[in-house]
């Protein structure tokens, strides 16, 4: 028996309203796997999640061109989101506007220095994250990722990787 | 496919990420033999660069040619005549001087390349190529720094510098076929300093050959191309 048939119910239309603040507090969680203090938000990779429909949109935007981590950072947002009961959802790359370093967060900025990372400096002079001493010098233009350059500091003699301005 | 049954706009995407496609292969074949491990993560780090632009050329130009291919078909699926990417990018690299060379000739041209498509009306053209742009000034830092160190350094390493400009300049003429008329007086002008810095002279054979943005290639693509696809040729569709 069709259930419009039945007396009282009327054609119900299951329409679930998806709760944005929720998805979107769960992504913001999300964290680098090559940089795992920060956090894609953070990082300023994050640029935006919404709600189509029932599914939940959520839009990133590469790093470096030759990111390795862009695969497994999509990954996570799903598993992420899955586990907070977001089923449907779709991982948007965005290479619009460009990234660009100055979207790492004030606090990124903390959380690096606070891991051992120097982070990147437009302009003046790089310090070293354990002693704070400037005038490092550069052993290698690539470090432990892309992203990042190889320091040695000039007073404390502790090598250490600087997150490049780009 | 030959490169004549695409639109124009599609044939262009498809040059620039041939070229930076068959490069990031090229590059990938120093892994474990570089000089030392500096350079190693640093050939390394420019594969994945020209890689990553390839990537995500080749989707872009899938999207505007609407038959459905992606990134894949385009790197995997397609045949040396389909290729149509420059001639200077699949010539083996040498020795590290040679490929240092090579990347000099190639960044320069990189860097006035995606300073002119990052101001694209194409949203994802331009935010593309922005992004490149900051690499490819990256990796020109780097060769150039070892162009000059080389060419101004030994006997043998000067010899074996010049020796690279010599086997390499008959193919820098084509980067500035068509749309790259515009790049070539920077690109004189930037080469022309370093090699000056570096002790190293500009070949007087005014021999250039050219044919890879139409398909017509040097005898090294093919041999790149069947390491690269055989795995997907001999079993299509193959994931990891």
């Amino acid at each position: 028996m069709d259930a419009t048939e039945l007396s009282g119910v009327g054609v119900v239309t299951y329409a679930p309203t998806l709760d944005l603040e929720k998805a979107r507090a769960f992504v913001s969680q999300v964290v680098d796997p090559e940089i795992p203090v920060l956090t894609i938000a953070d990082l300023g990779i994050l640029r935006g999640v919404s709600i189509e429909d029932a599914r939940v949109v959520v839009t990133i935007t590469p790093t470096y061109s030759g990111c390795p981590a862009m695969g497994q950072i999509e990954d996570d947002v799903r598993s992420t989101l899955a586990a907070a009961g977001f089923d449907d959802v779709e991982v948007v790359m965005v290479h619009h506007p460009a990234w660009t370093s100055d979207w790492i967060t004030e606090e990124g900025h903390e959380k690096l220095t606070r891991f051992g990372i120097a982070p990147p400096v437009p302009s003046g002079d790089v310090l070293c994250p354990r002693c704070k001493a400037s005038a490092p010098r550069v052993v290698a233009r690539f470090g432990s990722t892309a992203c990042k350059a190889l320091m040695v500091c000039s007073s404390c003699d502790e090598p250490f990787d600087y997150f490049k301005v780009f | 496919m030959r490169a004549t049954s695409l639109t124009s706009d599609v044939a262009a995407l498809i040059g620039h990420a041939d070229d930076n496609m068959v490069l990031a292969q090229r590059l990938g074949e120093w892994i474990s033999r570089a000089p030392d491990l500096e350079e190693d993560i640093a050939l390394g780090n420019f594969a994945l660069d020209h890689l990553g632009v390839a990537r995500a050329l080749y989707t872009h130009a899938g999207e505007i040619e609407g038959k459905g291919r992606s990134e894949d078909d385009y790197a995997m699926q397609r045949a040396e005549r389909d290729y149509l990417n420059f001639l200077l990018v699949e010539q083996p690299n040498g020795d590290f001087a040679q490929t240092m060379m090579r990347g000099l000739f190639f960044d320069v041209y990189q860097v006035e390349l995606w300073g002119d498509l990052s101001q694209s009306e194409d949203e994802t053209v331009a935010g593309i190529a922005a992004r490149a742009l900051k690499e490819a000034r990256y990796h020109l830092l780097h060769t150039s720094t070892w162009v000059v160190r080389l060419g101004d350094g030994t006997d043998e390493s000067h010899r074996r510098s010049q020796r690279a400009v010599d086997a390499l300049w008959r193919y820098t003429g084509e980067l500035f076929d068509g749309s790259g008329q515009g790049y070539r007086s920077s690109w004189d002008r930037t080469v022309g300093d370093v090699l000056h810095e570096a002790g190293l002279e500009i070949p007087d054979d005014p021999y250039q050959r050219s044919g890879g943005r139409r398909g017509f290639h040097s005898e090294h693509l093919g041999p790149l191309l069947a390491e690269m696809q055989w795995m997907q040729r001999s079993y299509p569709g193959l994931e990891w």
